[in-house]
């Protein structure tokens, strides 16, 4: 039997892989594809405890995290789509008209 | 069943560590898929069958068909390598690893391997998870189809011609 500590220190490796590369890519879709990296690790976390605790409700979590992180994929990509057309770019480097 | 899950576990981890260290997108694209699918087979071992199904279906299929189709219609190629500060690379990785091992020490306190045997076991079918879902998590479940027009009409509207 794998203990519960095992599925969480998965979770949290994939968690902080994800922040890792967060931080150290540069190319927007990159950045937003670790975005997805975090979601996954913290569901995996859910149903690790939903399985642990014998309920369910973790599962039912999960399922509404998947449906905001499909919402957010469509509007985020939206998002991508007219940035390269107003900047002509993907790196984030270059996307700093917001920035004082 | 164990040795099931550590293999998976292994092949999530270097997926997730490929996803990270390729410079073109679609690599770490496709590196991302390797992970969605490891992570639905590790559902399946935690008795998450319908979770394992969804993750397969819309996370590695529609999601991120979604993502290679932006990547290939933005042609994103490879990204330049740029030395921006010499801070960020010296106190960046230490301060991963220090959330990583900070994650691990709070899980290994609260839940010490040798105690806790997740032996309790849940019932994660599709009739399961569906009772639960128009019972106890209706209202929630009715959001979401709000969520998801304001979603499709945000996508439509920004990804128009003239922004």
């Amino acid at each position: 039997m794998v203990p519960l500590s095992h599925y969480l220190a998965l979770s949290a490796i994939l968690f902080a892989l994800g922040v890792a590369g967060f931080l150290i890519r540069r190319n927007v879709i990159t950045i937003f594809m670790c975005i997805e990296l975090m979601l996954n690790a913290v569901n995996l976390a859910f149903i690790a405890f939903a399985r642990h605790l014998g309920r369910a409700d973790g599962q039912i979590l999960v399922f509404f995290v998947i449906v905001v992180a499909a919402a957010e994929a469509a509007v985020g990509l939206a998002i991508i789509i007219a940035l390269y057309r107003n900047h002509e770019s993907l790196s984030i480097d270059d996307l700093d008209s917001m920035k004082l | 069943m164990v040795i099931i899950f550590y293999l998976v576990a292994a092949l999530a981890i270097l997926a997730a560590l490929n996803v990270i260290l390729q410079r073109t997108p679609v690599y770490s694209a496709l590196s991302l898929i390797v992970v969605l699918c490891a992570l639905a087979v590790v559902y399946l071992l935690l008795d998450a069958q319908f979770m394992a199904v969804i993750q397969v279906i819309v996370y590695a299929g529609a999601i991120m068909v979604l993502f290679v189709l932006v990547i290939m219609l933005l042609n994103a190629g490879r990204e330049e390598p740029v030395d921006r500060s010499r801070l960020a690379r010296w106190l960046g990785v230490p301060l991963i690893v220090a959330l990583l091992a900070e994650m691990l020490f709070v899980i290994w306190r609260q839940f010490p391997p040798a105690s806790t045997t997740s032996a309790v076991g849940v019932d994660g079918g599709p009739s399961a998870i569906g009772h639960l879902l128009f019972e106890s998590y209706v209202l929630p479940f009715e959001v979401t189809s709000i969520l998801i027009l304001v979603a499709v009409v945000g996508a439509v509207v920004l990804a128009k011609k003239q922004v």
